[in-house]
């Protein structure tokens, strides 16, 4: 039996890569419910995101506030970048094949990931944690680094600010239904293409959020996006593609999965996981959480 | 007319002639269009005449798919493109992570040329079989073996089985209605599919000289996905020609810039927007309207 501050480390330290997971997957989970489309692009909004940070924190300079005001400026670049996308390009997309939907992301990927490395090189960057969360918290024996335990607070709260907007506003409740039947929402007078271009951005925000958010704790170097996409396509594919909830329960398990397989089988731990990913497939492959297409 | 002439014929011959002709070089890229266009048909099969869209075509480059077969198919539209890059991911991991069988990170270097000993001792009273390199006995080989190959899909597409593989794909529904089992149908494509790209994949083995787990990443996956739509998925010969330019493109563009996934994704916009048929498709229509111009004068 392992030491029980060791476990309760390995735990925390699962939980807060699930954080960050449930950020970026929750974005894709939101496109493909509403838009019925798997964005690869979804990735390198992320990615985007972090490069976006580490420019904006130049800029900015040191200073209390710069840190968050950068994530944020980072965040709605992304969002403005992901709507325009979708206004110009996607848009002209929505009646053709499932696949051309599929190869558009896909090539905007390619297209993006590019840029980035022309723009920013290919040397990693790195954005030093603001202050106030620069030290740690001992728990149980354990050292925490406040920055995680930062995230692992905020997971949660974006979760539930996401839900309320979801659940309890006019906009959230336009868009269930055009998850449910765009046409009939079309034909009740909301402005679905508008409505659409929201969706993407809304999507492209938490993404870039996510991005600029874990900038002080890992690198940012090009390839963290196709690393990260296929990350939370597994998260969302397990709690159910388009399923609120499902996303954050896919989170979690993909991070305790990941921290604990590695304790008992240190080479086969992202094996582990895209077998329980194939499982679930298998049994219920809407996921979890989720519901069946029709 | 144009249809009458034995077009693959006339190609197959042409390569023949690529080690006569041309460089050793020219011989290279030859036997990587080759290979890559047997590669893209296979996917063809599942994409373009089954309806059945695989993000995880490169896991089969080395693997047999019988198993995983059995599952994806039990799924329809994208739960089947997950499946397949899922399984994908997995074969990834395991080629990434298993030393001992696949040499883990470092891949398997240096795999060697068949023996053509034989063909040089015994070819070399026969005026056109002696004094190649190994290398170019190899293209021959791999020429022949894909000829062979793209000749069985060919049947098979034009076949009763393969019609009614386009049949699931226009209407799966209907198709069940009138007694097929979609299913099965599916599985046995996807495992034809899978064993011609398992070819593929051991003939680019040897042709490299070495296996390596980035063949099965997902990201090759879409990459022939990419060769397939670019040639034309409604057509037999897209792909292949489809390969054929890519692979061209890659050698031109590699040499000037680093940024070739740039280029790729630009290529396929264009063509998402411009030119869903591909170039068949763009070929296709132009004749058809020359034709008529024609006919009409």
């Amino acid at each position: 039996m392992p030491d029980p501050s060791f476990v309760f480390a390995q735990s925390l330290s699962g939980l807060t890569a699930a954080m960050f997971l449930f950020l970026i997957a929750s974005g894709l989970s939101l496109i493909f419910g509403v838009l019925r489309v798997l964005n690869f692009a979804h990735g390198t909004f992320y990615m985007l995101g972090a490069y976006l940070a580490y420019q904006l924190m130049l800029w900015l300079g040191p200073g209390p506030g710069m840190f968050w005001l950068a994530a944020l400026g980072a965040a709605v670049t992304v969002a403005l970048l992901g709507g325009l996308v979708e206004r110009v390009l996607f848009r002209r997309l929505y009646g053709k094949e499932e696949l051309y939907q599929l190869l558009f992301t896909y090539a905007l990927a390619l297209i993006l990931s590019d840029v980035a490395k022309l723009l920013w090189g290919t040397q990693q960057k790195s954005v030093s944690r603001p202050p106030g969360l620069t030290g740690s918290f001992a728990f149980f024996g354990a050292t925490i680094p406040a920055y995680n335990l930062f995230i692992v607070l905020l997971g949660p709260a974006i979760a539930l600010a996401f839900w309320f907007v979801l659940q309890r506003t006019r906009a959230g409740r336009f868009i269930r239904a055009a998850a449910l039947d765009r046409e009939t929402l079309g034909a009740l007078g909301v402005n679905v293409d508008a409505l659409y271009t929201w969706v993407f951005m809304l999507a492209s925000f938490l993404g870039g959020l996510g991005g600029a958010l874990i900038s002080p704790m890992r690198a940012t170097v090009p390839g963290m996006d196709t690393e990260v996409i296929v990350e939370a396509f597994v998260v969302v594919v397990i709690g159910g593609l388009g399923s609120f909830w499902g996303t954050l329960l896919g989170a979690v398990i993909y991070g305790q999965v990941l921290s604990f397989g590695i304790l008992f089988f240190p080479r086969f731990s992202i094996f582990a996981v895209f077998a329980l990913m194939a499982a679930v497939l298998i049994v219920r492959p809407w996921g979890l959480l989720g519901r069946p297409l029709r | 007319m144009i249809a009458r002439v034995p077009w693959g014929l006339l190609v197959f011959v042409a390569a023949l002639f690529v080690p006569a002709v041309g460089s050793r070089y020219h011989t290279f890229v030859a036997g990587d269009v080759v290979i890559w266009a047997l590669f893209a048909t296979s996917l063809n099969l599942l994409v373009g005449y089954t309806g059945l869209v695989s993000f995880g075509h490169a896991a089969y480059f080395g693997v047999g798919a019988y198993v995983f077969g059995f599952f994806c198919v039990r799924l329809t539209r994208i739960y089947f493109a997950m499946l397949t890059l899922a399984f994908a991911q997995i074969v990834w991991a395991i080629c990434f992570k298993w030393n001992e069988v696949t040499g883990g990170e470092q891949g398997m270097p240096e795999i060697p040329y068949p023996d053509f000993g034989f063909v040089e001792r015994w070819g070399a009273r026969v005026p056109l079989l002696g004094g190649w390199r190994t290398s170019e006995y190899y293209y021959f080989v791999t020429l022949v073996l894909v000829a062979a190959s793209l000749f069985a899909l060919h049947r098979i597409v034009g076949s009763p089985f393969g019609r009614i593989l386009t049949s699931i794909r226009e209407n799966a529904e209907r198709a069940e209605f009138i007694g097929v089992n979609v299913r099965r149908y599916e599985l046995a494509a996807f495992v034809l599919a899978g064993a011609f790209a398992g070819l593929a994949g051991g003939l680019f083995g040897i042709f490299n000289r070495g296996v390596f787990p980035d063949f099965a990443y997902w990201t090759k996956s879409s990459e022939v996905l990419i060769m397939t739509l670019l040639g034309g998925m409604g057509s037999f010969y897209g792909p292949s020609i489809g390969a054929l330019v890519l692979i061209l493109l890659n050698q031109q563009i590699v040499s000037y810039t680093e940024y070739w996934p740039l280029v790729l994704g630009t290529v396929l916009v264009v063509l998402l927007f411009g030119f869903p048929g591909g170039i068949a498709g763009a070929v296709g229509a132009l004749a058809g309207r020359l034709f008529r111009r024609l006919r009409s004068a």
